[in-house]
């Protein structure tokens, strides 16, 4: 065996060494962040979670007027404390679409009565496709959506009182 | 004071470590004045740590809620048996167990072998008591399990529930015996690399070492399947999570290196290779640890993950393997050639074996590190069974095929035409079981292969013994038939479970009657129940087999209180031909129950092969012991004969 072959375990592991060392020192990023930030809304069309609202449709999102995608669920802990923050939100004029998550009509009416309806339409994403496609991994996650259709915020987790201000800002640049 | 008493013997064991280390690297050297404490030395630092961990056991047997470990694991209205598995269910215990096994194990080498060259045996625990002094240094200085709390605590905090299972009290410590077998292997192999000395010699004393941590393996990858599989409740048996890959790795590793000591032991031949291999198969013990411990990677098992204790495992693994290999790159090439064989030889088959694992080995972990690289840069990806299972099926099922020929063979030299009638047979009886499989209906081509090549196999594990006066077979080579069957077997169960598997899904009223496969299962009734430290709804659940005999199961929702968690207890249905599996979901808002069902057949067989091939290390590692006895015994007697002669 030639001797420089001899050095080539040695190598391979040296780069594992390397690669496991720098992953450890990368402060650890539980949040997967969409990749369609940036990008125009996929095509969906979902029927109405709720007997009172309409559905949810690609076509909503572009009358010129920038809106907020939420996506929730009636059996989603968080969502229930993220719930005065949206009702704050819709007070300040904003409108709020919702996508309701593997969920049923009956939970969803409620979830509503119980928790407030901040909602101006309500769409039916049972088998998570569409929240999928938009690049959501779970519930609750919020999105800023620009008067043409485009993603330009996505806000992962519940919505605090402090990102009131926060989402209010990304609105307002979304239509300029 | 039974905490400072522990703490005291680790630190004692340490102290040896160092002396064990310093003893043997002078003795090498050529500077023997410290020679003979190294043997001493071993055996006292086994002591040492063994006396250590029975200390704790002991706090935790006793709830010493004044210790840190115990308040944060522990719990007095836990069982006995789960206070005790508390010792060693978290990340300072588990280290501690290792560094006890590992130098319990020193302990053993320095108090048995005698066959090893002195100068190899010194340098062998001289490594061995360099590896224990990392592990010293990582419990001592980051993990000191017997740290004690400022103010005692008024209540434990439990052991994770998933955790509380007899079968996972004894699957840790299982795993870590295997790891530290291989530990010994590795210093073995660095202990040969330094003297230049690989002779057969050498492989007999590694090999039954490698032998035992094999069994081990074996034993906790067999365990730690079926809990699993009916623990987690999701039916399935393997997920490729990384901690699985993580026991999996060594497994394959051993099991190449099992087979290369065997060829160096019987043949003198694959020198270089099988120090190669030592050195890798602790690796990946070690590596797996690092994986599970660093969180580096996501898993649903990683537990106590911590990225500082990451990165002192990466330290270690950075000196121990990286020092191993570039001893072995400076080294090998000084190592004199083995003896040369034919490609059709036993040696042959032994060698393709040894490749398709190393293979097999390299798939796994580059799927199980390749989202460690992508998320370098930033991208993320998961890598699951559509890799794992054909990827890893192209070197599998080729190895499996030789694995039927290879023990048929003769050492050195041989030719196909000598053995071709079995052949023959294997090939037809292959053929005929995929021919009727492909006819049963048409399930997916691996599980149709996995089928065929488990019925030749089974057959063919067995020819080794045709002709031959079965009374007279050596241990080992029963050993070897018992170990290659259960391959068999267990593959067997893999492409049943995977070809003919059933799931029903159903949401049942109580009084309702459902069907999965040939089962009909009926809801009874839904009661509460309560255990020592959970609560939980129990579905009694009534199952029919073809209309047969009634079945009673029990599927439990629990919850517990200390820590609040809440588990799945599947209950489970054996027959001889599958396994009826039943998990109990939430109540539905119209009253009805979530009931998860799967008829799994033949699912059993999966466990029960890796059971046999547990047992046929073991048979083999009797086996050798024995030889090894009465060779010893021989040459005494011989030696106390001569010296009479003298007289």
């Amino acid at each position: 065996m030639s001797r420089w072959r001899l050095f080539v375990p040695l190598g391979i592991f040296s780069l594992f060494v390397g690669l496991a060392a720098y992953q450890l020192s990368q402060p650890k990023d539980e949040f997967v962040e969409s990749a369609m930030v940036g990008e125009q809304l996929p095509q969906f069309d979902l029927r109405p979670a709720f007997a009172s609202l309409p559905g949810a449709a690609t076509a909503d999102f572009t009358d010129g007027n920038p809106k907020l995608l939420n996506i929730w669920a009636s059996w989603c802990i968080p969502c229930i404390s993220e719930a005065p923050q949206l009702e704050r939100l819709q007070a300040s004029g904003v409108e709020i679409v919702g996508i309701a998550i593997r969920d049923r009509p009956e939970d969803v009416a409620r979830f509503l009565a119980s928790y407030g309806n901040p909602y101006v339409r309500i769409g039916a994403d049972d088998l998570s496709e569409v929240q999928l496609e938009i690049g959501s991994s779970g519930v609750p996650e919020t999105f800023v959506i620009d008067g043409e259709g485009k993603i330009t915020y996505q806000h992962i987790g519940d919505i605090r009182p402090g990102d009131v201000p926060v989402l209010l800002d990304k609105l307002r640049e979304a239509g300029e | 004071m039974i905490a400072e008493i522990g703490l005291a013997a680790l630190w004692l064991a340490a102290a040896l470590a160092v002396l064990q280390l310093v003893g043997g690297v002078l003795a090498v050297r050529g500077q023997g004045e410290l020679a003979s404490v190294v043997r001493t030395s071993a055996i006292a630092q086994g002591v040492l740590a063994g006396l250590s961990f029975v200390a704790l056991l002991w706090l935790f047997i006793a709830t010493d809620l004044s210790v840190k470990l115990v308040a944060a694991n522990s719990h007095s209205a836990k069982p006995l048996i789960f206070k005790l598995s508390g010792a060693w269910g978290n990340h300072e215990g588990s280290m501690l167990l290792w560094v006890t096994v590992m130098a319990l194990a020193g302990g053993l080498i320095a108090l048995v072998e005698r066959r090893l060259a002195e100068k190899t045996l010194l340098a062998t625990l001289a490594a061995q008591g360099f590896v224990a002094i990392g592990f010293y240094a990582f419990i001592l200085m980051s993990s000191n399990p017997f740290e004690r709390l400022p103010i005692p605590a008024v209540e434990g905090n439990g052991l994770n529930p998933l955790l509380q299972d007899i079968g996972l009290a004894f699957h840790p410590p299982t795993l870590y015996f295997g790891y530290v077998g291989l530990s010994v292997a590795f210093s073995f192999a660095v202990g040969a690399l330094v003297t230049k000395s690989v002779t057969p010699d050498f492989a007999r004393a590694m090999r039954p070492w490698v032998l035992g941590a094999w069994v081990f393996l074996t034993l906790g990858i067999t365990a730690g399947s079926y809990w699993a599989y009916y623990e987690l409740g999701w039916g399935g048996w393997w997920f490729w999570d990384p901690v699985e890959n993580a026991s999996l790795m060594p497994w394959l590793a051993a099991t190449a290196l099992l087979h290369s000591v065997s060829v160096l032991a019987a043949r003198d031949a694959l020198r270089t290779w099988t120090i190669m291999l030592g050195v890798i198969a602790f690796s990946m013990s070690m590596l797996g640890t690092f994986l599970v411990r660093s969180g580096i990677l996501t898993s649903v098992h990683a537990f106590a993950v911590d990225p500082e204790r990451g990165s002192f495992i990466l330290v270690l693994l950075s000196l121990y393997i990286g020092g191993a290999l570039a001893l072995f790159a400076l080294r090998a090439n000084s190592i004199s050639e083995g003896e040369r064989f034919k490609l059709t030889s036993r040696e042959g088959a032994l060698v393709f074996n040894n490749v398709m694992l190393s293979a097999i080995l390299g798939i796994v972990l580059l799927g199980t590190l390749y989202p460690l690289a992508t998320e370098a840069f930033d991208v993320r990806v998961s890598v699951g069974p559509p890799y794992f299972n054909p990827v890893g099926a192209i070197f599998t099922l080729p190895m499996l095929l030789v694995m039927a020929v290879g023990p048929l063979l003769r050492w050195r030299q041989d030719n196909l035409t000598r053995i071709r009638l079995p052949l023959v047979g294997v090939a037809v009886v292959m053929l005929a079981t995929l021919a009727v499989v492909v006819l049963l209906g048409a399930y997916s081509l691996l599980a149709d292969l996995g089928l065929a090549i488990a019925a030749g196999l089974a057959i063919a594990a067995f020819l080794p013994l045709r002709g031959r006066n079965l009374l007279r077979v050596p241990l080992a080579t029963w050993g070897m038939v018992v170990a290659h069957f259960g391959i068999a077997v267990a593959l067997f169960g893999m492409a049943s479970e995977s070809a003919f598997s059933e799931e029903k899904l159903a949401a049942v009223s109580i009084g309702d009657t459902t069907q999965v496969g040939p089962w009909d299962v009926k809801l009874e009734g839904v009661v509460p129940v309560a255990g020592p430290n959970w609560t939980a709804i129990e579905g009694h659940v009534i199952a029919r087999y073809d209309g047969g005999k009634e079945v009673v199961l029990d599927p439990q929702s629990r919850n517990f209180w200390a820590p609040p968690q809440e588990t799945n207890e599947s209950q489970l249905a054996t027959r001889w031909n599958g396994q009826l599996y039943a998990v109990i979901g939430n109540q539905a808002e119209d009253g009805r129950w979530q009931l998860r069902l799967w008829w799994k057949p033949f699912v059993t067989f999966i466990w029960y092969g890796g059971m046999l091939v547990a047992l046929g290390g073991l048979l083999s590692l009797i086996g050798r012991l024995a030889t090894d006895l009465k060779r010893r015994r021989a040459l005494r007697r011989r030696e106390l004969r001569s010296g009479e002669a003298v007289a």
